[in-house]
C-alpha cells in the first residue's frame, strides 16, 4: 500500500458520523482522527455502538451523516481505494472453514488482486508472522480458536494495508491467546507504523495502548493515553477510570 | 457503476470467487449425484410412464413426431439450471451466517462486480450439471441430435446466468438459512410445475385449465426451457430468449441495487452482517 501518508497527517479521519436504528442513535456525532504509528483502543461496554462504528467504516452500513476518509480516499464516493487500504478482522469469525487455510488466504489475496508468486510470498509472510507457517496446509476447521484469529490477522495483514482495524478480535479467547494477540499487533503497529483500531471492552487488554477512546452510548465520553483517562477520571487503574465514565449516566440524555 | 480498478484484479477476483465456489461445489459429492439423479428420476420414471399417454404433436422446433422423453429433456436441463440456482442463493445465505459475506463485501471491488462474480460462478455450476445431464440423457438413449449438446451451449449460459440472477435476488430477502425451505417450495415446484418442462402449452390448454396455460406463458421457467429446447435443435426462439435475458438482466440489477447499503435492504437492517 502507498508509503506516501505522512506520518503527520492522520490516515483515517472520521466526521460527525451519525447512524439511527429506528430511536435507537447508536453513533451520535462521534468524530475521530488516528495516526499512523498509533495503537487506538475503542472501549466501550456492549451496545455502545462499537460494531455500529466498524460496519460504517467497512462500507458495509452506511451512516446517517458524517463522513470517513481513509488515506485522503472518501468512502462514501471512493469505497474500493478506501477498503484496499484496510485490514479488517471482523468481530464474527470469517474464515471458511472447509477449505485450508492456504486457500482461505489465496482467496483473499484473490479479491484483492494478488495472484501468483505475489500471492504466494504474501501467504508465506503473513503466516510467518504470526508463527502459523505449520497450519498452512490444515484445514480451518481443525484449528483452535486462538489459532483462526491469528490466522484471521494475517489475512488482514497480508495485503499490507496501512489501516487495520480490529472488532473486539479477542472474543472467546482464553486470557494467555489474548495477551499474546493484543502484543503481537502492538509490536506490528511500531514496526510497520501501522494505524491500528482496536474494539473492545475488556479494558485489561488496551492498557498498553497508545491512545483510548472510550465510547458509551454513541458518543465518545473521552479520548487520550490511558494514563491521561485514570488521572482525568480517578481511580487506580483504567478500569476505575472506565466504570466511573460509563457507570454515569450523561445527564440529559435518553438512550 | 463504479469501474473495477484493473482488470489484471477483476480476472484475479473472480478467479477466486468462482474457484472458491468450484471447491465448495467439489467437496459436496452429495450435491453432485444429485444434480444428475434428480433429473434422471424424472425422465427415467415419467417418461416411462407417461410415453404412451402423452402423444406429442410436431410443433417447432421438432419437426417429428418425438416421444415423450425428447420433450421432457430440455425441461430436466431447465430444471437442474433452477435448482443450482437456488443453490447459489443458498451459497450466499449460508455466507452470510458463516461471515464469509462481509469478507467479500469488504473487498476493494465494487460491489456489482463482486456480485458478477458470484453469479458467473453459479452460473459455471450450472452449465457443468445441465452438461452432466445431457450426457446421462443420451446415455440413456434419448433422441436428441448429438449435435445440440454443442448449439445448445450458449442458451444453457444464458439459462444458467439468469436462473442465478433470480437466486442471487431471492438471497436479498431470505435472510436465514431456516428460511431457505420455504422460499425452494414456494420458487422452485411452481416454477417447474407452470412451465412447458413438463407438457407443451396446447396440451394444457386443451385440456381446459387456460389460468394454468396463462400462468406458463408468464413463467420467466418456461422461457428458460423454450430457449432450450430450441437451441438444442440449433434454432433460437427470439421471444423466449429475449425474456430470458431481460429476466436475468432485470434480477441482476435488483440484486445489485438490494446489497447497496445506500440504497438496498441490507444497510437498513441493524446488528446484521450483510
Amino acid at each position: 500500500m502507498p508509503p506516501t501518508a505522512s506520518q503527520a497527517a492522520p490516515a483515517v479521519v472520521i466526521d460527525a458520523l451519525s447512524k439511527s436504528y429506528g430511536k435507537v442513535r447508536a453513533l451520535d456525532g462521534v468524530s475521530l482522527a488516528l495516526s499512523p504509528g498509533q495503537f487506538t483502543a475503542l472501549l466501550g461496554p456492549n451496545g455502545a455502538g462499537k460494531s455500529t462504528l466498524f460496519q460504517i467504516l467497512t462500507g458495509l452500513f452506511v451512516a446517517d451523516s458524517g463522513s470517513v476518509q481513509v488515506l485522503g480516499h472518501d468512502l462514501a464516493r471512493q469505497p474500493t481505494r478506501a477498503l484496499a487500504a484496510m485490514g479488517i478482522v471482523f468481530q464474527q469469525p470469517s474464515l471458511d472453514l472447509d477449505l485450508t487455510v492456504e486457500q482461505n488466504l489465496a482467496y483473499h489475496a484473490g479479491l484483492h488482486g494478488l495472484a501468483g508468486r505475489r500471492a504466494r510470498d504474501a501467504i508465506a509472510e503473513a503466516l510467518a508472522l504470526f508463527g502459523q507457517e505449520g497450519a498452512r496446509s490444515q484445514r480451518a476447521r481443525t484449528l483452535s480458536g486462538g489459532n483462526r484469529r491469528k490466522i484471521e490477522m494475517a489475512r488482514a495483514l497480508m495485503t499490507e494495508p496501512a489501516v487495520v482495524l480490529l472488532d473486539e478480535p479477542t472474543q472467546g479467547l482464553d486470557p494467555a491467546s489474548r495477551r499474546d494477540i493484543v502484543e503481537h499487533v502492538a509490536r506490528l503497529t511500531r514496526e510497520r507504523g501501522l494505524c491500528v483500531l482496536w474494539a473492545t471492552h475488556i479494558v485489561s487488554e488496551v492498557e498498553g495502548a497508545d491512545r483510548v477512546v472510550v465510547l458509551h452510548k454513541g458518543r465518545v465520553l473521552d479520548d487520550g493515553p490511558p494514563a491521561d483517562i485514570v488521572a482525568r477520571h480517578g481511580g487506580a487503574a483504567l478500569e476505575d477510570a472506565f466504570l466511573a465514565l460509563t457507570g454515569r449516566e450523561p445527564a440529559g440524555r435518553a438512550a | 457503476m463504479a469501474p473495477v480498478g484493473t482488470a489484471a484484479h477483476a480476472w484475479t477476483a473472480m478467479r477466486a470467487i468462482a474457484g472458491r465456489e468450484v471447491t465448495r461445489f467439489l467437496r459436496q459429492t452429495g450435491r453432485l449425484i444429485s444434480a444428475v439423479v434428480r433429473p434422471t428420476l424424472w425422465l427415467v420414471v415419467f417418461s416411462a410412464g407417461f410415453q404412451n399417454v402423452l402423444g406429442v404433436s410436431i410443433t417447432p422446433p421438432y419437426e417429428n413426431y418425438v416421444t415423450y422423453d425428447v420433450y421432457m429433456a430440455p425441461g430436466l436441463i431447465g430444471m437442474v439450471l433452477l435448482f443450482q440456482g437456488m443453490q447459489s442463493s443458498l451459497a450466499l445465505v449460508f455466507d452470510r451466517e458463516v461471515g464469509a459475506l462481509r469478507l467479500l463485501l469488504t473487498a476493494p471491488l465494487p460491489r456489482w462486480y463482486v456480485l458478477l462474480c458470484k453469479l458467473v460462478a453459479g452460473a459455471l455450476l450450472g452449465v457443468a450439471q445441465a452438461y452432466a445431464f445431457l450426457l446421462v440423457a443420451f446415455l440413456f438413449g434419448v433422441d436428441l441430435p448429438p449435435w445440440g449438446a454443442l448449439t445448445v451451449l450458449p442458451a444453457l449460459a444464458l439459462g444458467a446466468f439468469t436462473l442465478a440472477a433470480v437466486g442471487l435476488l431471492l438471497s436479498v430477502y431470505v435472510r436465514r438459512l431456516e428460511n431457505f425451505a420455504g422460499t425452494m417450495n414456494f420458487v422452485i415446484f411452481p416454477a417447474f410445475f407452470f412451465s412447458t418442462a413438463l407438457y407443451p402449452l396446447w396440451k394444457v390448454r386443451e385440456s381446459g385449465s387456460d389460468w394454468i396455460a396463462l400462468a406458463a406463458r408468464l413463467n420467466p421457467f418456461t422461457h428458460v426451457v423454450e430457449t432450450i429446447r430450441f437451441a438444442l435443435y440449433g434454432q433460437v426462439q427470439p421471444l423466449s430468449a429475449a425474456v430470458t435475458l431481460l429476466v436475468g438482466a432485470a434480477a441482476f440489477a435488483l440484486a445489485v441495487q438490494g446489497y447497496d447499503p445506500q440504497r438496498g435492504v441490507l444497510g437498513r437492517k441493524p446488528r446484521d452482517d450483510g
